[in-house]
């Protein structure tokens, strides 16, 4: 890609963004572009409250999975297996949410598959953020030929499927023997290696992104001011440039967060998500695909934490972008 | 013309990255596919095995076996039956193909009306109904939603099968009734997308100046809106639906899993499971390559349909 005439410039990024949300969206990247058309700040009211509330709550139940007085998500219970809530036979005492196919208590495994799910979203988003938005920045900052070599990396990135890309990533990435290894606690290879895929595949869609906006800010007054001040690149690139970024990279990382625990859950149906038996909201739904038709509420009970962590993250990317727009930084 | 050499060029180059790519991480990831194909055979047998395949030859040797014989349309073995892997691929594309040609007709179908009359009544009841719908279907993960079919629609009340294919030759009837709950689950997260895309150009182009003109002489609102507004209106649309392939490729290969669909999704799948390396490194590119052509054709038609963008090229 030439470098575009400064007046171009925000139909470049115009292009970018579009470019790349649609590329982008296993499931909800789409609402970032979508989001825009609400001029209107939305305010952080009720339904951002309640959002914040959600993840809050269900943050903070994973991150004290090991301290609360939960029954092992591994081990089985012989009465609750296949007893949902509200089940004709009743559920067992102290179970609220039954028990799963094997018979292991459904509360115990949705709250460490909370456990697992966040996890390997927030690290797979970390690892894009800090890859993407490094090349981003640095490719937005200098321009000329080292963007032109760091945006064709990111398009030839996105030249594949993202779910593909990610599929195969894990495929490839996951260690090639696989005898009877027996996996205590959390299995972190599998984990490391999901993060890494879906870090991976997240890198370039942040990356473009952070280029796209660092474009614009690094043309602005202010960084002209300090580099006539003498201030050096790196200053300017982490001092200047990054904290006018930050916001945008913000908000379509939160939708990245929601984008990627779906992804967990495509792979998890695939059979290359988190490995049972660590439960996690993709592969309890996937491992109980099979009996859906007898104990639906192993399917739908995961599913509804889906729904509503993925909705929470959406919702707070709009406000969050909403409140921050690129082109407002633009005009 | 120069655009498109420029895009071929580029074309030719993803390719061989992604597939120069995909191949050396295979080869970093260790694990020898003789062991998963004969894991009790003598070492004799193994290293016999090893030069059939022509595992014994050095990485760029092997990398440039399997390109020559990809570019003259020989995608490789299956390790363990020996059979085409292309043979089995010309099966599933149709399948693929027509999940997402169905996919994409339904999410636009529904999404353009919904978009459109969002847009004119946008701040009203109906505007808002809608819009805080489609805001929740975009959480709904498709395999969510292909679940909930399977239970509700397959398994309590028995309307639809939930799995198997039919070939539209065969019987057209059970072809349809096999691709609904499949196009429903893929589609559903799309028609979200594509009506709040529409809806926000559409309102844009509705405080133009045109449209008041059109108003002024007199022009009724329904043909103002869909003869006059939706055109300009739909460009982004249109870009995106066509980017939004990948997303669709990616949507297929579950939904073909949990429908049981032998399309290019499941072949996907098994390759993966049966550590089928050629095969996936095949299946990766063929997708690779149809995904960056049709970005291609994206490409073009959307300098064909917004006069705009053609001037600017043919001026500059």
């Amino acid at each position: 890609m030439s470098e575009p005439p400064p007046s171009a410039l925000t139909d470049v990024i115009e292009e970018d963004t579009r470019a790349v949300l649609p590329v982008s969206g296993l499931a909800g990247l789409e609402a970032v572009e979508a989001g825009s058309e609400g001029r209107k700040r939305r305010g952080f009211g009720i339904g951002a409250w309640l959002a914040v509330g959600w993840l809050v709550l269900i943050v903070g139940l994973a991150l004290l999975a090991p301290v609360l007085p939960l029954e092992d998500p591994k081990e089985t219970i012989a009465d609750i297996t296949n007893k949902g809530p509200g089940a004709d036979a009743g559920t067992a005492p102290g179970h609220i949410l039954g028990g799963d196919q094997n018979g292991r208590d459904m509360l115990s495994r949705l709250i460490w598959g909370a456990r697992s799910s966040l996890s390997v979203a927030a690290g797979a988003v970390l690892i894009g953020l800090i890859v993407g938005g490094f090349l981003g920045l640095v490719a937005g900052f200098y321009r000329g030929r080292l963007e032109s070599l760091i945006s064709g990396a990111l398009d030839i990135m996105l030249a594949i499927p993202p779910l593909v890309f990610a599929l195969a990533l894990v495929a490839v990435l996951s260690p090639a023997e696989t005898g009877g290894q027996e996996s205590g606690g959390l299995d972190l290879s599998r984990l490391l290696v999901l993060m890494i895929a879906l870090g991976i595949v997240s890198t370039p869609i942040l990356g473009r992104i952070t280029r796209a906006s660092s474009l614009t800010w690094a043309e602005r007054e202010f960084v002209l001011a300090a580099r006539a001040q003498g201030a050096k690149a790196s200053r300017l690139i982490w001092r200047e440039v990054l904290p006018n970024v930050l916001p945008a990279m913000l908000s379509v990382a939160l939708l990245g967060v929601a984008v990627v625990i779906v992804a967990e859950g495509g792979l998890a149906v695939l059979g290359v998500g988190v490995e049972p038996p660590t439960p996690s909201w993709g592969n309890i739904i996937a491992q109980a695909r099979g009996d859906i038709s007898t104990s639906p509420y192993i399917v739908f009970e995961p599913a509804i934490l889906i729904f509503l962590t993925v909705l929470s993250l959406n919702y707070l990317g709009d406000v969050v972008r909403a409140r921050t727009d690129i082109r407002e930084g633009v005009l | 013309m120069r655009m498109i050499l420029r895009k071929l060029l580029q074309l030719v180059l993803v390719l061989l990255l992604v597939t120069l790519g995909a191949f050396l991480l295979i080869k970093a990831r260790g694990g020898d596919p003789v062991d998963s194909i004969i894991p009790f055979g003598t070492p004799e047998q193994k290293q016999e095995l090893r030069e059939d395949l022509g595992l014994d030859k050095p990485v760029y040797e092997q990398y440039w076996d399997w390109l020559t014989g990809f570019v003259t349309g020989d995608l490789g073995k299956f390790y363990d039956t020996q059979e085409d892997v292309s043979a089995r691929l010309s099966d599933a594309l149709p399948v693929s193909l027509l999940l997402m040609f169905y996919a994409q007709t339904l999410a636009l179908i529904v999404a353009i009306p919904l978009g459109v009359i969002t847009a004119y009544r946008a701040g009203r009841i109906s505007d808002r109904g809608i819009n805080a719908g489609m805001f929740a279907l975009l959480a709904i993960p498709n395999f969510v939603l292909a679940l909930l079919l399977t239970y509700y629609i397959g398994a309590r009340y028995q309307w639809l099968p939930t799995g198997g294919y039919t070939k539209p030759s065969e019987d057209l009837v059970e072809h349809v009734r096999t691709m609904i709950l499949p196009t429903i689950s893929l589609a559903a997260a799309q028609i979200a997308v594509y009506m709040r895309l529409l809806r926000s150009d559409m309102i844009a182009t509705l405080q133009e100046n045109f449209i008041t003109m059109a108003k002024a002489k007199g022009i009724t609102n329904r043909r103002i809106l869909w003869r006059h507004a939706l055109r300009p209106s739909s460009l982004t649309l249109l870009t995106v639906a066509g980017l939004n392939v990948g997303t669709l490729i990616g949507g297929a290969v579950v939904i073909e899993v949990i429908f049981s669909l032998p399309g290019v999704g499941l072949q996907l799948y098994q390759a993966i499971q049966q550590n089928q390396f050629v095969a996936l490194q095949s299946i990766v590119a063929l997708i690779a390559i149809f995904y960056v052509v049709l970005n291609f054709f994206v490409d073009l038609l959307y300098a064909i349909l917004d006069p705009r963008i053609r001037h600017e090229r043919t001026a500059a």
